[in-house]
């Protein structure tokens, strides 16, 4: 028998607005991210010492956030020389897939016990800052008929009839619940800010809108009429030739949010817990990612899901809740329309659209969520999964314990 | 000190040598083998006297400065596969200009004419280039137009030089720059009153800046802008394909390797970024859309405009008087475009006011020009003088020609005919301008009807830079020289073709319209139809079109047809039998076309339009059907009905049948035509396979009429 990868805490720090007027654009992405790994010691009591590898993800690794920013960020923390640190980048699944090579690195004996989680500071760096051969080297971009991700969801929003009604209406509903979990309390694996002298910056999201409305949402522009106008729609109905014409649904309101934020899992080997006595709150149970049509874009997560659940012999009945990054509305609306995963477990505290999506980071603050409202319920199992550039698609089947 | 045979040698007593291009047995400079010899001779002379020179003017003895690349020699690569020759004879030439470019001394372009494609890349390969300022001075590089790139380091070394961003309307657009538009863009540095103007200013230039070299070498340079990753750069490169892709639905290969070798050629050395340039260039090569647009826009374009379909016997002449039959969409149209090229005209009517109202089209034409700042108001005030409204058959004594451009109704043309013909001087040409009456038909109301021709004008007539000439039966070759040498006057290209129902234009572009209705009426999803149309690269989908035209128009069309068949024993509806089917039932439904705001779309206020959603009622619109079928189907129908105009002897030249497809109803430009569609397609073996499939599949109107070879075989 394997070893199972046990989760003993899954934490995130508040997100906030990713532009120069946000509360943690103060915050340079290597202090987020010891942020956390300081904030995972003081909660669950570890020496340092044993953590094999600190595994971040950031989707624009460079400049502040570059050179293997979970090498600096340990560093940073004050842990020891032995820890090693690394970057990856899998565009929005990178904090996802940081959580599940941890949790392979676990599981395959390589390490007892390991960090997975991500960082994303979209104010000091922003979104593309990286740059990207897909996206800005003309000859890649005409051979693999790249079109903007906000054309992909449009796309599916046409394709699957989603009027503007009906995303902003899931919009409204992602606030709504994520305005009651914070009021609720639910969140018990937000954790603060602080700066050098343990002042807190932040303590809770601050990007909710709860006084949000079909009318306010309504009144927003459509984010990406123009961008299609330009050329993109047209290489779009050069494939989806059934498509009269692109329905431009999606605006800033039901579209995930540009936000600032860092997560961090100590996931570890159920004998370093005995060791340490840890107690797990949770243990992964399969892992999956898989790669769609790359033009669409965003229809990944129902087959991540499915090939996760293949593995774990688990079927969609049997997860008691879905967390499906809320990059935009009809992603995951054409997520629960191909899985039939129902509305009332699907994001029950809301989303990225209200909460915020800090790319790298977003993955691993799913686990905590999902954990925090598993735990609350008494749910079982659930599943996090995200859409992801270029087609790809991640997903993680978590057990509560 | 030797002189090489093609270009000049001269050494002044300053210490300045003149290089003057003068390739003999040619009239214009060209980038070919002889080219490289003697470029090889002058840079040897110059190495030999490097020890005394002070710098070098590159000059030309030609009214052009160079013309470019040789596209004869091009061709002949391209025919032989020879890959492996050109990319050695590019090698070569890119060796000589970064040889010159880094010799040590000044060189300066003296630019006394146009210096376009490989002549401009010379240029770019000076340190210091002067033009005359002078009305037949242009630089650019249209490689682009030919489905190629400028590859003697033109790409490379106006990217260093403007930055990508601004090197875009030269490299992308390929546009053609006047002596002052180049200047301004930094193309050029100086400008210069006359020939001896320019050489002393070159050589002053050179005494000036005895260190001269290319900006690029020093290492401090950066490039405007910066290299492609730099965030400006970045975002406006990601944006770059989809805005290509409107214009070109990625159908043409060249843009988007020019916009390729401008981003990767800014990130990496010089020598580097040569090769990045030539790669590309090699594969563009290789291309069938380069063989599309040389073939037709360049070789067969020039065959027209040297007048291959026109009778070479017959002395050019000028038409001084014209004399236009109504002054309606049409007949305006042809009085503007007469008027506008030195003509004088007559624009009758019934009625005065009618003709006044058509020449204020011309009127509102020229105002638009003279507040764009395009015309003088002495140039519009002329212009408009040429223009006679007239209600007065006496009027027409003295012109040259008559278009007739009345309604289509035979009845009313005849009347007219034999109205008109005896206020004719006796010589006088009858051209009459319709898209549907045969002119043999037509030409019987006229007393001589070998001066009776067709003169199909496309709408709107301003615009539209093709007209369609139709031989009856007994037009004379008079007639047809003149009416060639009017079209030409009036700076429209003519094709030629012989009469027959629906000629050749509005047959085959009826054939389009016709098979888009019966993938409608067989229920296949509307969208698909006008998507895969216009991904084939049609400038509009077949439903979009018959709207544009007006639904009407084709009922009306079909009515005629019928009556004509009816009359001369023959079945032509049944070429376009779901055309006229569908027109009438479209009608019938009140569903006219884009002026009454209900088509095959509904039409709003605010300019934006649906599918009408009565197709999926009428239609379905769930038929399943592979997606390269419904773009074969669309483009063979057209390219069968094409040969069918071959076989019967309607279309006499490849030429008249792909530049009559491309300017009369939008063929896709990388095909190179309807009929060089065969070649781009895969050749004559690919074609006839594919035909016979969709003939098994989908009926015999892809049936070829005969073997290729033998329709071949009728071409002039």
């Amino acid at each position: 028998m394997a070893t199972n990868a046990f989760i003993y805490d899954a934490i995130r720090t508040p997100r906030s607005k990713g532009k120069l007027d946000g509360t943690l654009n103060e915050v340079k992405p290597v202090d987020l991210a010891s942020g956390v790994l300081k904030q995972l010691q003081r909660r669950v009591d570890f020496d340092p010492a044993l953590v094999g590898d600190v595994i971040l993800g950031c989707a624009d690794p460079l400049r502040s956030q570059g050179g293997a920013i979970g090498k600096t960020a340990a560093m940073n923390a004050g842990w020891p020389d032995s820890v090693s640190g690394m970057q990856l980048d899998r565009y929005c699944g990178s904090g996802l897939e940081a959580v599940n090579i941890g949790a392979m690195k676990v599981i395959a004996g390589v390490e007892d016990l390991v960090i997975g989680g991500g960082v994303e500071s979209m104010s000091q760096e922003p979104i593309g800052s990286g740059g990207s051969a897909w996206v800005s080297d003309p000859a890649i971009s005409i051979k693999t008929h790249y079109l903007p991700q906000g054309i992909g969801a449009d796309l599916i929003a046409t394709l699957d009839g989603y009027s503007r009604a009906d995303v902003d209406a899931f919009a409204l509903q992602s606030q709504q619940r994520a305005a009651t979990a914070q009021r609720e309390a639910y969140f018990k694996s937000v954790v603060p800010v602080l700066d050098m002298h343990g002042r807190v910056i932040l303590d809770k999201d601050d990007f909710i809108k709860p006084a949000s409305s079909m009318e306010i949402l309504g009144a927003l522009k459509p984010s990406f009429a123009q961008m299609g106008e330009m050329g993109f729609d047209s290489i779009a109905l050069n494939r989806y030739t059934q498509v009269e014409k692109i329905n431009h649904v999606h605006t800033p309101g039901n579209s995930s949010g540009i936000v600032d934020g860092a997560s961090a899992v100590l996931i570890g080997s159920e004998a370093i817990g005995k060791e340490l006595g840890m107690k797990p709150r949770g243990r992964i149970v399969a892992m999956a990612n898989v790669s769609t049509e790359p033009m669409i874009m965003l229809t990944g997560p129902a087959p991540a899901a499915m090939k996760a659940l293949a593995k774990a012999g688990l079927t969609i009945s049997d997860i008691d809740l879905f967390e499906i990054n809320e990059a935009f509305a009809s992603v995951v609306m054409r997520f629960m329309k191909d899985t039939g995963a129902p509305a009332d477990k699907v994001n029950v505290n809301g989303g990225a659209i209200a909460f915020g999506h800090p790319l790298g980071a977003t993955g691993g603050m799913l686990v905590g969520t999902v954990l925090d409202e598993l735990e609350r319920r008494g749910g079982r199992y659930g599943l996090c999964s995200l859409c992801i550039g270029a087609g790809m698609g991640i997903a993680t089947i978590i057990e509560r314990i | 000190m030797t002189t090489n045979s093609g270009f000049k040698y001269e050494l002044d007593s300053d210490g300045i040598a003149v290089v003057t291009m003068d390739m003999p047995g040619q009239s214009v400079n060209t980038m070919n083998d002889a080219y490289c010899d003697y470029m090889d001779e002058s840079l040897a002379q110059i190495k030999a006297d490097l020890g005394q020179l002070k710098g070098i003017v590159i000059a030309s003895a030609k009214k052009t400065f160079f013309a470019g690349g040789d596209i004869n020699k091009i061709m002949q690569d391209k025919k032989e596969q020879a890959w492996e020759r050109a990319f050695e004879l590019n090698m070569r030439l890119k060796r000589q200009l970064n040889e010159l470019e880094s010799i040590g001394v000044p060189v300066v372009a003296a630019i006394n004419g146009a210096a376009m494609g490989g002549g401009f890349e010379i240029c770019l390969a000076c340190h210091y280039r002067i033009a005359i300022d002078d009305r037949n001075v242009a630089v650019g590089l249209p490689e682009v137009s030919l489905g190629l790139l400028p590859a003697a380091g033109g790409v490379v070394r106006s990217v260093r030089l403007l930055g990508i961003q601004n090197a875009f309307p030269l490299l992308i657009e390929g546009k053609r720059f006047s002596a002052p538009e180049a200047q301004k863009a930094g193309l050029i540095h100086e400008l210069a009153t006359d020939a001896a103007d320019m050489m002393q200013r070159a050589k002053a230039w050179i005494v000036a800046n005895p260190t001269a070299q290319q900006p690029w070498f020093d290492k401090k340079y950066k490039i405007p802008g910066g290299e492609a990753y730099t965030p400006s750069n970045a975002m406006m490169l990601a944006g770059a394909p989809a805005m290509l892709h409107q214009k070109t639905r990625s159908l043409l290969p060249a843009p988007a390797a020019i916009l390729s070798v401008m981003a990767e050629s800014s990130r990496v050395g010089y020598q580097a970024a040569m090769m990045i340039e030539s790669r590309y260039f090699s594969e563009l090569l290789r291309s069938p859309e380069s063989t599309s647009l040389i073939s037709t826009m360049y070789f067969q374009m020039n065959e027209i405009a040297a007048g291959a379909s026109r009778p070479q016997h017959i002395d050019k002449k000028k038409v001084a008087k014209v004399g236009v039959l109504g002054a309606g969409m049409m007949g305006r149209g042809i009085a503007y475009s007469s008027a506008l090229s030195g003509m004088d005209v007559v624009l009758k009517d019934i009625s005065i006011e009618n003709a006044e109202k058509g020449k204020d089209y011309s009127r509102k034409l020229l105002d638009k020009q003279l507040a764009r700042g395009k015309k003088t108001q002495d140039q519009v005030d002329q212009i408009l003088a040429r223009i006679q409204p007239s209600e007065r058959n006496e009027d027409l004594s003295d012109c040259d020609l008559i278009i007739e451009a009345v309604f289509e109704d035979l009845t009313l043309k005849h009347k007219l005919t034999k109205e008109i013909e005896p206020f004719l001087k006796p010589a006088c040409i009858w051209g009459s301008n319709t898209s549907t009456l045969p002119i043999t038909l037509l030409a019987d109301a006229f007393s001589d009807p070998s001066r009776f021709i067709g003169v199909h004008f496309f709408s709107p007539v301003d615009k539209m830079p093709l007209v369609e000439v139709i031989c009856g039966e007994k037009t004379g070759e008079s007639a047809l020289a003149f009416i060639y040498d009017y079209v030409q006057q009036i700076r429209k290209s003519p094709i030629v073709v012989n009469d027959g129902r629906g000629f050749y234009t509005s047959r085959v572009f009826g054939c389009f319209c016709d098979e888009g209705l019966h993938l409608l009426s067989e229920g296949v999803n509307p969208a698909m139809i006008e998507n895969i149309a216009k991904g084939a690269g049609m400038p509009v989908g077949p439903l979009s079109v018959l709207d544009e035209v007006e639904i009407e128009l084709m009922r009306k069309v079909g009515v005629t047809n019928l009556e004509l068949d009816k009359q001369q024993g023959e079945d032509f509806h049944a070429v376009h039998s779901q055309l006229q089917d569908m027109s009438v039932r479209m009608c019938e439904l009140g569903r006219s076309g884009r002026v009454s705001g209900k088509g095959f779309y509904d039409y709003f206020e605010d300019g934006s339009k649906s599918l009408w959603a009565g197709l999926a009622d009428m239609f379905g619109g769930n038929t399943e059907m592979p997606v390269d079928d419904i773009r074969d189907r669309i483009m063979f129908r057209q390219v069968v009905e094409t040969l069918g105009c071959i076989d019967r002897g309607v279309l006499m030249s490849s030429r008249d049948a792909n530049i009559g497809s491309l300017f009369g109803w939008g063929f896709p430009t990388h095909t190179g035509g309807a009929y060089h569609f065969i070649e781009w397609f895969g050749g004559d073996d690919a074609f006839e396979t594919r035909a016979a499939e969709l003939t098994a599949k989908y009926g015999s109107r892809f049936a070829l009429p005969a073997p290729l070879s033998e329709i071949k075989a009728k071409l002039n």
